[in-house]
Order: structure tokens, then sequence, then C-alpha cells
């Protein structure tokens, strides 16, 4: 008898403190490697969740208008900013869940950067055009860098802004056709090196992994334009030139993302603009191997971190679908079909699970990579961004 | 061009109203697709601000014709695969009028 009860009696015991300990230790220890932000994109306001049970943990909201916010990470993992539509710049901590601060630091903006050593924050701005630099602790402001482009005095929108090493953060003007080096090594008087004429409407851009290449996608224009960070001196070089040329283009129902673009081994697969293909270039000579057909015009085609899949969504109408390609046979080897306005897809940083935006559904959904099975909901308010903390140790993210 | 957008105007007037159904699908699309580059409130992003202090001079028939065909030049595409004309001009005097928040 009792030497039955003893080991239940025991277990109660040990029970009880796993609860005891569990409610009071609501803010216990953890750290924010499985943790991420979803944006909620009309509702003012983010989720907090984490991959490792894939759950959320909390909301933080009044953030403005977050339609096309994105977001960046402290070094430590602590902390993201969040850059809304509405020039808002916000700074959440995400093991209290709090709002820590937030500027509205001008009228439009669409995206934002952290330098190399996590000091600023840099935001890429469409009104007033130019890009603002901030104090990553206090969010005071530190410079700005006006946008203005020929002899006339006008402003261009900026896109495409990404941190590079060298303390250098990296630009381009959508109306000026121009790319900007910004050197902040002396924060309050950045350097500017412009390169003008290097295309039309850039409208977004990739920095590759090893923050050594930047390359602007064109949307004036086929073709893309690339420029090698080692030697700025060579100046840019034209990528992909024409590559529709005598095809009819459709009309594009939403701009590509070259962000979360995808390298895989010696392959890159880029986002075709009005055109329902991914391009594929030779990683080495940034020359054009082959097109995959796909279901829609993509948005994103993102790189499973280990490069064996892409994963790929699409504009609307075609936006209920996401499409897994296969990088050595380039092959369509599967397709979901998650629900209408898929917005985003995120992996994990080993790519076992993916975590997919299903905007007119209120949900995100989590995959499993190798299955395809559906391991995960998490009910979203019209969800569009998803940004793991990952990105932290990312150049470029 | 007075009396093409007279007729317009006329038209769309005379057009049978739409359904409550189909109002709060544009006005979904309008904030979630129309959204993605004029911005959810309509303040603009990389496409203009669609606010009814920036759309006061702009003529309906060229607002209506913008959303039906796009404009050649900018990225704005054709929606005419998914709006009909009554229904572009249900959504010009929504803007005109300022969305509700």
């Amino acid at each position: 008898m009792t030497l039955a009860t003893s080991p239940a009696r025991l277990l109660l015991v040990l029970l009880c403190l796993v609860i005891t300990t569990g409610a009071a230790g609501a803010e216990e220890v953890r750290g924010t490697g499985d943790l991420g932000i979803v944006i909620e994109r009309t509702a003012s306001a983010v989720q907090v969740i984490e991959t490792t049970g894939r759950t959320s943990l909390g909301r933080i909201a009044g953030l403005g208008d977050l339609s096309h916010a994105s977001a960046v990470f402290s070094r430590d993992g602590r902390y993201a900013f969040v850059f809304g539509r509405d020039g808002g710049l916000s700074k959440l901590d995400l093991l209290t869940r709090r709002l820590v601060k937030r500027v509205v630091q001008a009228g439009n903006s669409i995206g934002g950067a952290i330098s190399q050593d996590g000091s600023l924050i840099a935001v890429s701005n469409y009104e007033p055009g130019g890009v603002r630099i901030f104090d990553a602790k206090t969010l005071a402001p530190v410079a700005d860098i006006p946008a203005v482009y020929g002899s006339n005095g006008a402003r261009s929108k900026v896109v495409g802004l990404v941190d590079a090493p060298g303390d250098r953060f990296v630009f381009s003007l959508y109306d000026a056709g121009e790319i900007w080096i910004a050197d902040v090594s002396q924060p309050d008087k950045p350097a500017v090196t412009k390169f003008a004429d290097v295309g039309q409407q850039p409208y977004d851009a990739l920095i590759t992994p090893d923050g050594r290449t930047y390359i602007a996608g064109l949307f004036g224009e086929d073709g893309l334009v690339m420029l090698d960070l080692w030697r700025p001196e060579a100046g840019v070089r034209r990528l992909l030139d024409g590559y529709g040329r005598g095809e009819e283009k459709l009309p594009v129902y939403k701009m590509p993302h070259l962000e979360g673009w995808a390298r895989a081994g010696d392959r890159i697969f880029l986002p075709a603009v009005g055109r329902h293909e991914l391009l594929v270039l030779d990683a080495a000579t940034f020359t054009e191997i082959g097109r995959i057909p796909v279901h829609g015009q993509p948005v994103f085609a993102v790189a499973r971190p280990d490069g064996r899949q892409v994963w790929v969504n699409f504009a609307h109408p075609l936006n209920d679908t996401v499409q897994i390609i296969d990088t050595q046979s380039l092959e369509i080897v599967h397709e979901l079909q998650p629900g209408k306005a898929v917005m985003h897809l995120e992996f994990t940083p080993r790519g076992e699970q993916v975590w997919i935006s299903v905007r007119d559904a209120d949900r995100v959904d989590v995959y499993d990579t190798d299955s395809f099975a559906r391991i995960g909901s998490i009910p979203a308010d019209k969800p569009s961004g998803i940004f793991l903390t990952a990105r932290a140790n990312r150049i470029g993210l | 061009m007075l009396a093409a957008a007279l007729i317009l105007t006329a038209s769309a007037a005379n057009a049978a109203p739409l359904s409550n159904e189909r109002e709060a699908a544009l006005l979904y699309l309008l904030r979630q697709d129309c959204g993605s580059c004029h911005g959810a409130t309509m303040g603009g992003g990389l496409a203009p601000p669609l606010l009814p202090q920036s759309l006061a001079e702009a003529p309906d028939d060229a607002l209506i014709a913008a959303i039906l065909d796009g404009r050649p030049g900018t990225p704005m595409p054709p929606w005419r695969f998914e709006i009909n004309p009554d229904e572009a001009a249900w959504m010009v005097r929504q803007l005109k009028g300022g969305l509700a928040e």
C-alpha cells in the first residue's frame, strides 16, 4: 500500500510544484531564439509567437498602419523594430511583450534595417523621400539622408534598404533610378556614394547572405542591376537585361519581393515581374539558366534554409496557392492551397517548419516542410509579414 | 469630354445599386489589395494617396478609367477582369467621400 501510494504522492507534490512555479514565473527566464512576430496589418498590432510549441504568446497593439509592415531584430534577439506604413517606428520587447518606444518619423515608410553593430536603425521613407537613422537604444534621431536627385530638388521614394558589412546601409531610389551606399562609421555624418542611371524604377532589392552583392529589381524595364560591395568602384552591372523582350508583359497585381530571395546551391531563384515564372540564375555568373513556369505571378520565392526547396506564393487573384519547387530537378513537387490571400512565408532557422500567413482566413498556418502536413494553426487578424528572431543574425535581414 | 463625363455620371447614377455583399467585397478589396500599393488607409505608398483631398480635383471618369484599364507607364494594373464600370464608379464615390475608419 505505502509502496504503491508513495510514488503517486510524490508525483502529486511534484505536479503541484510545477503548477506553482509556472504560475509564479509568468516572466520565467527564457531565450528568444524560437520567438517571432506576426504582423496584423489592419489591427495595428503584432502577435508574439514561438515556434517550439507553435503557439501565440500574446499581442502588442497600438502600432499604427501596418500595411506592408516589416521588422528587424536587435542582435540579442530581444527587441523587434517594426516599420509601419505611416512612418511609425516601434520598438517591441518580445519577452515582456510591451511596446518600449514608438516614434512617427515620417509620413510614409516602406521598411528598414539594423546596422552591423546593432546600434543604429535606418528607415526608408516614401514621404519625405529618403532614409532616416535612429539610435537603436532610444530611437532618438541620429542622421537624415534626403533622397534628393536631379537639378530641381525633387525627392525620390526609397526602397530596398539593407545593412551591409563595413557600417554601411545600401538602398535604391525608385523615382531617380539610383543606388546609394551610406557609410555610417560616423553615425551623425553619413558618407554617401551615389550610383546614377542604374535603370528605371528599382522597386526592391536584396543583399547576398555574405553581404557582398546588392541586387535591385527594376519595374520600369526588364532586368536587374547588381553592385559588388567589395568593389563599388567598379560600378553597377546589369543582369538579365531585357529578359522578357518581345513578350507581352502582364499587368502586375502585387509587387514581387526580393527579400527572402532564394539561393540554393549554385542557383538563384527570383520572381519575374509580370510573368507567371521564376527566373533561375547561375549563382557564380548571375546569368540566366532557365525559367520555371508557375501558378501565377510570384510574390515571394523563399529557399528552405538547406536550399533543397523553394516555396513560392502568388499575386492576387491567384493568391490562394503555394508551390514548392525542388531545386535539383526544377520541378514543382508539391502544391498547397492554404486559403485565400497567402501573404508571406517564413522558415524556422533549420527549415523543418514554415509559417504561412493566410490573410483572408485570419490564420497563420504551420507546415512540416518534409511531409507538407499542416502541423499548427494560430488565429490572427488579417496576418501579413512573419518575422522570426533568427533574422537578428543574418546580414541584410 | 464633358458630355462623356455627364453620360458616365448619369449611367453610374442610374445603375442598379450594388448588393451589400458586393459593396463589402469592394471595400475589402480597396483596403487589402489596393492598399498594398496605396496604403491600407489610402494614404499612399509606392502608389499615390487615394484620400478625398488628393482626389478632389480628379474627374470621376479618369479615376474610373484608371481602375478599369490601369495607367500605362505606371504599375497600376487594369481591374476590368473583376470590377465592372458601375462598381468602379461606386468605388470612386467611396474614395472621394473618404473610407470609414
